[in-house]
């Protein structure tokens, strides 16, 4: 094991040297491309072998024919929103006409939802989730850090909850907003609240673990230089804690916002609410000839914005914390 | 006026014609006030614009697809959004909680909302969706197991309709193996669940009881089949599964499966009940009374979408299938749905036959809110004990009185029939419509159905509870 390590290190190290450069620039491309290539040979000839009662397994090239059918989709789904309008518009004037006291009022589009649609309201979702995950994690980590007494009190919660599969929430969730959230015109929809508030629930637990580890192991010295300067609490937090706990609670954040994602795709399965797990299920409902190749390429959709994500908070967690060594991939 | 200027003659029979004139004049003024009263009571602008409706992936979904797509929503000033739910549970409790304004929904399920079977709400149906459109299908092996039971025509192809009579045999021997013979049906207080049990009754197979006062809400007691709830779109799946032998379910789920292989369907509902009136457009009582215009404006939609559907001998319904493969709406392939939509039916793999009325939306009089199809689904509910306990006619009379409403159906009608979009002889005649249709004989055991005399109807059924039996 320690032997990996050194090895990973060495190779880490290798990128700084000036001699290695274009070798390893050569390798760094290559070795990712074959294994690309390799993966969707392996996938195609797969593929063939897998009949389902759907047709076959859709292959890479079934897949890449589907990406083009949503995005037409997507385009004739535009035209027909702004033909919407338009019809909107007239029959609005129409009315104006007829009865002077109408205030004319546009309607948002209702037609339907095309799969870039979805991919936008997943990422609005999981973003909106995961803030207010962290909104409430990160001060409560940092509490339970500093005090070893409240740390105590709140152990056994949070390791009863933690191991809590988020979608064991969902129907308490979808309960309890139905019977709270209630207004006439509603800021945002239930749905959207629904998906959010599972996101939030399940994403709070590492956060609040990591920050609180984060902030108890600060060094002692450090703790005592603070206590000798007689800080305030809020000058502590912010000189001392804060600092040295940044490393830990960007690996927090980073550890919930991919299970964040992965959640939010299950929880729109489940509930049915707008968002990429919602057009999987439906074109698993739907059990065309087409469902299969459109589902897989919501996969391959799915993982790439995983792997987004998980790179954007990588390159936060650089920009933010002072000991780079500890932001690596 | 033009006639008082009229020189009169002294006569009395002068005076009489100029008064005769003159009352001519008045009922001309008057029938000119009338038109004018029609106008004043032009159908007002709706009170909510904004509508979203939920529906399950099934053909005879088809009249919502089909008002939005053609505009028909929008020529009411009507902004309708329509959402696919995941099963009828789903779907009643959206309705019910206002996140659906109203829904495509089981003919079974206003009613038992009405009367407190399953969630308790006050759900009105102004307007019925279509007639026919479901099938039974079983498995692959129960067929071949069912299909020497089955006499054959000349052809060699078995003689339709089968009835269950050649399933008995099938369900006795796993029964006797202790293998309990399991099938699908989308909802308890679905149609799929009654047309099932009907089936199954009149080959002598008792698919079981339901004593909600006891808290068996299974509808197993007594069962040879046991039936149970899977959402339509996964019965084929199921099926595949092998969790259970056969389904009822609505279109097109039968055709998926003889497509995918996996079963073959053995008979439509057309042959158990012809015209069997199917899914209905369900709201709650409190939306109709809140937003009357728009009610009235939903149903004058709906009823020019199902008239579209089946205009011109069904002329519309390759665009109808080609709307309905859209992934949004029912998704299926457009050669699934096409083999239900325009007029054949395949059951055995290659033994497509026409079944012209497979789906109907319109002709019969196929949109009409029927008393009479209410109190058949009572009738069910009480004989397979979802009503527990005996009730009299008029219970019956007034529950369907409650949920179905032809009064709104009628201001809808009339309003299109006065502007030309419907032609008078393609409705009911409202003068003297009653809401029952007369005795209907079509039943695939042949036993008569008069919608007047429920508790009677209830008692001819070999298998069931008797009208005044509590389990």
């Amino acid at each position: 094991m320690s032997r990996v390590i050194t090895l990973f290190r060495n190779t880490l190290a290798l990128e700084g040297q000036p001699g290695a450069g274009l070798n390893q620039w050569i390798s760094r491309i290559t070795l990712p491309l074959a294994g690309i290539a390799v993966f969707l040979m392996l996938w195609s000839f797969a593929a063939r072998q897998i009949d389902t009662s759907l047709g076959a397994f859709p292959g890479p090239q079934a897949v890449a024919t589907q990406f083009v059918n949503l995005y037409n989709e997507h385009v004739a789904e535009r035209e027909k929103e702004a033909a919407f309008y338009e019809r909107q518009e007239k029959r609005n004037a129409a009315r104006v006409a007829e009865d002077p006291d109408y205030v004319p009022k546009i309607r948002p589009y209702t037609g339907k939802e095309t799969f870039l649609d979805q991919i936008g309201t997943s990422l609005v979702t999981v973003m909106s989730g995961f803030l207010l995950g962290a909104l409430l994690a990160i001060p409560l980590g940092i509490a339970i850090g500093l005090s070893p007494t409240l740390s105590q009190a709140v152990n056994p919660v949070i390791q009863v909850f933690k191991p809590v599969s988020p979608l064991a929430w969902l129907p308490l969730v979808t309960m309890v907003v139905s019977a709270l959230y209630v207004s006439d015109d509603p800021l945002v929809s239930k749905s959207f609240l629904n998906s959010m508030i599972t996101v939030t629930l399940c994403c709070l637990w590492p956060m609040v673990v990591n920050t609180s580890v984060g902030v108890a192991s600060v060094d002692k010295d450090l703790v005592n230089v603070s206590r000798v300067l007689k800080l305030s609490t809020l000058r502590h937090v912010q000189k001392i804690v804060l600092p040295s706990a940044i490393p830990m609670i960007f690996t927090g954040m980073r550890l919930s916002l991919g299970v964040a994602w992965m959640v939010l795709i299950a929880a729109e399965m489940l509930a049915q609410n707008p968002g990429l797990g919602k057009f999987v299920w439906d074109e698993f409902q739907n059990g065309s000839s087409q469902s299969l190749s459109r589902i897989m390429a919501a996969v391959l959709v799915i993982g790439f914005i995983g792997f987004l994500l998980d790179r954007s908070m990588l390159w936060l967690q650089r920009r933010a914390s002072w000991d780079k060594s500890v932001a690596t991939s | 006026m033009t006639h008082s200027r009229t020189p009169g003659h002294a006569t009395p029979r002068g005076l009489n014609r100029r008064a005769l004139i003159k009352a001519a004049g008045a009922s001309v003024l008057a029938l000119g006030l009338g038109i004018s009263t029609v106008q004043a009571a032009k159908l007002g602008y709706p009170e909510k614009e904004e509508l979203i409706f939920g529906f399950i992936k099934l053909t005879d979904m088809a009249p919502l697809a089909i008002a939005y797509e053609k505009g028909y929503f929008e020529d009411e000033g009507l902004y309708v959004k329509l959402e696919a739910q995941a099963n009828w549970k789903v779907l009643l409790d959206g309705v019910i909680d206002g996140r659906l304004d109203g829904a495509h929904m089981l003919a079974g399920q206003p009613l038992a909302a009405t009367i407190g079977y399953g969630t308790q709400a006050h759900i009105i149906t102004p307007f019925s969706m279509d007639l026919n459109g479901n099938g039974i299908t079983v498995s692959n092996a129960v067929w071949e197991e069912m299909k020497p039971n089955i006499p054959k025509q000349a052809d060699g192809k078995p003689v339709h309709p089968i009835k269950a009579d050649a399933l008995k045999p099938v369900v006795d021997k796993y029964k006797a193996e202790g293998k309990p013979f399991k099938m699908g049906m989308v909802f308890p207080v679905s149609t799929h669940n009654y047309e099932l049990r009907y089936w199954l009754a009149a080959g002598g197979i008792n698919p079981g009881y339901y004593a909600p006062h006891k808290g068996d809400t299974s509808g197993q007691i007594q069962a040879d089949a046991l039936l149970s709830v899977t959402p339509p779109p996964q019965m084929p799946a199921t099926l595949e599964a092998g969790t259970i032998y056969g389904y009822c379910v609505g279109e097109p789920w039968n055709q998926q499966a003889v497509f995918k292989g996996i079963g073959v369907p053995v008979i439509t509902d057309y042959e158990i009940w012809k015209n069997n009136p199917e899914k209905v457009f369900g709201i709650t009582a409190e939306f109709a009374e809140k937003y009357p215009n728009t009610t009235i404006r939903v149903t004058r939609a709906l009823i020019r979408a199902a008239r579209w559907l089946d205009e011109n001998n069904n002329a519309n319904r390759p665009e109808a299938v080609k709307i309905l493969s859209q992934p949004n709406y029912v998704g299926a392939d457009e050669k699934v749905i096409a083999n239900s939509m325009t007029g054949t039916f395949e059951y055995e793999k290659g033994d497509k036959r026409p079944v012209p009325d497979f789906n109907v939306f319109y002709r019969y009089y196929a949109t009409y809110p029927f008393y009479s199809d209410a109190i058949w689904y009572l009738t069910q509910m009480r004989r397979w004990g979802q009503i527990a306990e005996a009730k009299p006619d008029s219970w019956y009379h007034e529950v369907a009185k409650k949920v179905y409403r032809p009064d709104i159906y009628k201001l809808a009608a009339e309003s299109l029939i006065a502007e030309g979009k419907v032609k008078p002889e393609e409705m009911p005649d409202f003068a003297t419509e009653t809401g029952y249709k007369p005795p209907e004989k079509t039943f695939i055991d042949g036993i008569v159905y008069d919608g007047r005399h429920p508790t009677e109807y209830i008692d001819q059924f070999p298998i069931g509870l008797k009208a005044d039996q509590t389990l």
